[in-house]
């Protein structure tokens, strides 16, 4: 009994001790969101956090749909999404806080289809109709003229298509979905677009790390994954058909050409859809991502309020530097100066 | 010299109850109070996180009614959801588990306990142990990277190739599904059946043993018929606790079962969980309707092992005859 | 000898090789498990992996220091709420309840032990962090404590149960009250059991990631006192694993072993520190 209690007495002392604030005073600010953006995120936050001492963001890469509920629960300081919040998330944010949120597009990036089909090692290229018939379940074999129309030359098999698609919450399913009920009606009505669905049919893979393990493991399936993923990871991936009827292969100039038709027409609240956009090259499957912050925030926390307008004022000049190394695209000018403007909304 | 005569209170225990204030002094009364708050603490954080369940599903119950167990579709967008493929998931998943790991669990105790010299006993326990420590996202990538591949490559065509005509092995192999999601959760709860049933096993009297002995049976039934029906109730506790654990693991099974919410005879198809869809989507589930739904699901799990643990209660009370030396229920 | 007798005896050899067996492979699949995790884990750990902070995305050399700290913190925490409530309560199963009440609380915890952890998780959300509206080390704690209440109960009850008839008479004859009893001759007799159930449900918790996910939810940087939100070793494991970074993986299984070795430790050192002979001799 002695000893137990002499044990008992060492581990609260042990836990005072590691309970002690230490001298350090660092402002932490806490935000939650898309893990589609988080490599640069990540980045830039270890840059800015170089240049102004004594601030620290914490990013949680917890995924969109995470992001807009803490930051709408007010756990978080701001969120982070690849989709824009709906009306009606935006409305119950309004009506909790009693104020607005603010969106800030980022970056750029995009989705792309993936494939591992034994012995065809050439890239594919996919037509909306193709596309959407092959989620949609009506398309399940890999030499449907659906495809191979589109592939001459490419020696499809007659084998069945495995689907793979994500099985958490995830913006890279709500760009690859928007894009889907833009395409097809069919779609639209029976799906629809979020970061989670009711898929037709196919496997679920958790993350892109998920979805590739699955690619990987089943022949003859397709899945999508970010555009970031596949080419830091040298996943083979196909071109998908335009508004204006070329096959574009996602990359940094085909993305950036999706936004730029977009930069002309930007609300003012940054909520746009650039899926399937006009341009000769633009790749159909792009979005922007966003970051949001309340618009007001308390007398108490106007260091935390000063930091993170510091770090977006920052992210939008010299932050844009970095994003093409991490195959992130950069936000049109015409948006950027947009924004800056916009900072002085958050009081 | 005055001499004090002092009566020394007797020591024994009297026969029938002693004070109130007597039974005080002694620190039983405290005792038992103390011990009680505590017991009562785990009933009413039980009752707390029921309430909280069912508050906090209150959307899905009114609109959805008893047709959220009957329903197939879980539609985010559409706002339908049904909760009978992720039932059927759970249901199944973890009696393949049981069925894998009770029997190994039980053998291989029963050899630690019984037949294994002291220091080889001690050293596997040791190390079995470890295997409970092992965290799930662990199983889960082993899972991903030895279990469904040879799954996919060996055994699973092995079975069909032999049993394939049952609907229980037919359909496309994927290496994944319900069967290498049983098959990780067995190996996930093995260490506790083995654990608790051999502690529980060596607990067992000698007495008990050398009794059957002496009466000629062979060592196995001396084990099988004596030691371990003495055990019965602490190897069942143990098993509980095995079933516990596989209906609510999460991050192995969601990375094993292939997140589709199907219901299908074949142990080879790919399936969802309860505990998966929670974790896949609870963090992003906006809109009212669905974190409920979701919420609801796991109020689903909570009645499921509320069942299931009446159930085996009322088998414990229906089989035992012969003492368990502890004899409760 | 008779056949009966002969079969029986074969029956017997035959079922108790079955059962070593039975060992084998749970072993076998244990010491394959473990190699995998020591030959994947060790040929990553560094130096780094222990002092330093996580760099930014895609970078290699980060460490996981703040991580193993908050582990640390968040276990802490767990067992101080985890034990004493599963150890008091279970002694007042074994030695003081009448049938119903005991009936009624080991239904609540069976019930409790099967809450997947992840609801755990949500009902620490509701109770912890959005009252204080922040993600802390204190939720997280409270979200693990709750889970190990429930091993710890329901095993330490069958120990204690399971001290034979004799030492609990032997004790009241010489005069013990109750209490003394339970301190002084039950609990050491069961002391083996009660350590193993302790031990199950710390491990059990110590690699638990979903209720961390909104509780502790993670962290960058060092985490300070108990209101700040922490990083924690299962969490990045989580995380680190399905990302798609060479290095990020190789440092999972470095966290991965490491956890492993924590559980390991806190086991060494509880035996050793609580060891006492074995009241109850193994036949």
């Amino acid at each position: 009994m002695k000893k137990f209690a002499g044990l008992l007495l060492v581990v609260l002392v042990l836990g005072a001790v590691t309970g002690v604030v230490l001298a350090q005073n660092a402002l932490l600010i806490n935000g939650a969101g898309a893990s589609f953006p988080n490599p640069i995120y990540s980045k830039w936050i270890s840059e800015y956090t170089k240049k102004s001492a004594g601030v620290q963001i914490n990013y949680q890469s917890v995924g969109s749909g995470a992001g807009i509920k803490q930051v709408t629960d007010g756990t978080v300081d701001f969120g982070a999404s690849d989709g824009p919040m709906n009306d009606d998330q935006l409305k119950a944010y309004q009506d909790k806080h009693g104020f607005p949120i603010l969106h800030f597009p980022t970056v750029l990036g995009a989705a792309v289809p993936t494939y591992n089909i034994p012995g065809v090692t050439a890239t594919l290229n996919f037509t909306p109709e193709a596309l959407a018939g092959i989620f949609l379940g009506k398309i399940t074999m890999w030499n449907d003229p659906a495809i191979a129309s589109a592939n001459k030359g490419v020696n499809l098999p007659a084998k069945g298509i495995t689907v793979v698609h994500r099985s958490d919450g995830s913006g890279t399913t709500y760009i690859w979905t928007d894009y889907l009920s833009k395409v097809s009606e069919e779609w639209k009505s029976k799906v629809g677009s979020g970061t989670s669905v009711n898929w037709p049919v196919g496997l679920g893979g958790k993350n892109s790390e998920g979805v590739t393990a699955q690619i990987k493991n089943a022949p003859n399936s397709i899945g999508y994954v970010e555009l970031i993923y596949a080419s830091s990871n040298n996943v083979p991936y196909g071109t998908v058909k335009n508004s204006s009827g070329d096959f574009i292969k996602a990359d940094l100039a085909s993305v950036s050409a999706a936004a730029a038709g977009a930069a002309k027409n930007m609300p003012d609240d940054f909520r746009v859809s650039i899926t399937n956009a006009p341009g000769k090259t633009a790749y159909p499957i792009s979005s922007f991502t966003w970051l949001l912050v309340p618009s007001k925030f308390s007398s108490s926390d106007a260091n935390k309020r000063d930091a993170i307008k510091g770090f977006l004022n920052w992210a939008l000049t010299d932050g844009q530097g970095y994003t093409e190394a991490l195959a992130y695209a950069k936000l049109p000018k015409p948006v950027v100066d947009k924004e800056l403007k916009a900072i002085n909304n958050i009081q | 010299m005055a001499t004090t005569t002092t009566t020394v209170p007797s020591a024994s225990p009297v026969a029938g109850s002693r004070s109130f204030l007597s039974r005080l002094r002694d620190g039983d009364e405290i005792a038992r109070l103390i011990t009680f708050l505590f017991a009562a603490t785990v009933v009413l954080i039980t009752l707390l996180l029921v309430f909280e369940l069912w508050k906090g599903s209150a959307l899905p119950r009114h609109k959805f009614g008893f047709a959220f167990f009957r329903t197939t579709t879980w539609d985010p967008i559409f706002d339908k959801f049904g909760a009978l493929p992720f039932i059927f998931g759970t249901l199944v998943t973890a009696v393949v588990s049981l069925l894998i790991a009770v029997p190994l669990g039980i053998g291989a105790a029963i050899f630690l306990a019984e037949l294994a010299p002291a220091r080889v006993s001690d050293t596997l326990e040791f190390f079995i142990d470890l295997l409970a420590a092992v965290p799930s996202v662990i199983y889960g990538l082993l899972g991903v990277f030895i279990v469904i591949p040879l799954m996919r490559d060996y055994v699973q065509p092995a079975i069909q190739q032999t049993l394939g005509f049952l609907p229980l092995f037919s359909g496309p192999i994927y290496g994944l599904g319900f069967l290498t999601a049983g098959i990780v959760l067995a190996i996930m709860v093995i260490p506790y059946i083995i654990s608790v049933s051999r502690e529980v096993l060596l607990s067992v009297p000698r007495d008990q043993r050398e009794a059957a002995l002496s009466l000629g049976s062979t060592r196995w039934e001396s084990t099988w018929k004596v030691v371990v029906p003495f055990a019965r109730t602490g190897i069942m506790g143990s098993i509980f606790l095995a079933l516990a654990r596989a209906l609510g693991e999460t991050m192995a099974v969601t990375m094993v079962i292939g997140n589709t919410p199907t219901i299908s005879a074949s142990l080879f198809s790919p399936g969802y969980s309860i505990a998966a869809v929670i974790a896949n989507e609870f963090t992003e589930a906006t809109g009212d309707l669905y974190l409920q739904s979701l919420i609801e699901l796991g109020m689903v799990l909570f009645l499921l092992t509320f069942v299931l643990n009446g159930l085996a209660r009322l088998l414990i009370v229906a089989t035992s005859q012969r003492g368990g030396g502890t004899g409760h229920a | 000898m008779s056949s009966r007798l002969r079969w029986r005896k074969f029956v017997s050899g035959f079922m108790l090789t079955m059962t070593g067996v039975c060992a084998f492979v749970s072993v076998a699949v244990l010491f394959f498990i473990l190699g995998y995790l020591i030959y994947h884990g060790g040929t990553s750990i560094s130096w780094s992996f222990f002092t330093r902070l996580p760099v930014p995305v895609g970078e290699v050399g980060g460490g996981m220091a703040n991580a193993i700290v908050g582990s640390a913190k968040l276990l802490l925490l767990a067992t101080l709420i985890g034990v004493p409530i599963g150890f008091f309560g279970a002694i007042y199963l074994a030695e003081f309840s009448g049938s119903t009440t005991a009936f009624v609380v080991r239904y609540a915890a069976d019930l409790l032990n099967g809450v997947p952890s992840i609801v755990i998780g949500i009902f620490a959300y509701s109770l912890v962090v959005l009252p204080f509206k922040h993600f802390s080390t204190l939720a997280g704690g409270v979200a693990l404590g709750v889970m190990m209440i429930p091993i710890t109960l329901r095993s330490t009850e069958e120990f204690l149960l399971a001290v034979p008839r004799p030492l609990r008479e032997g004790a009241m004859a010489l005069g013990a009250s109750k209490w003394k009893t339970i301190a002084t001759v039950i609990v050491p007799a069961a002391y083996r059991g009660i350590l193993t159930a302790i031990l199950l449900a710390f491990a059990r918790v110590a690699g638990e990631t979903a209720p961390l996910l909104f509780t502790a939810f993670g962290n960058e940087y060092w985490s300070r006192g108990w209101t700040q939100p922490t990083a924690s070793l299962p969490e990045m494991i989580y995380r680190y694993a399905l990302s798609p970074y060479e290095d990020w993986h190789r440092q999972a299984w470095a966290a991965g072993l490491v956890l492993l070795a924590l559980i390991l430790v806190v086991n060494i050192v509880a035996r050793g520190i609580l060891a006492r002979g074995i009241a109850v001799p193994r036949s």
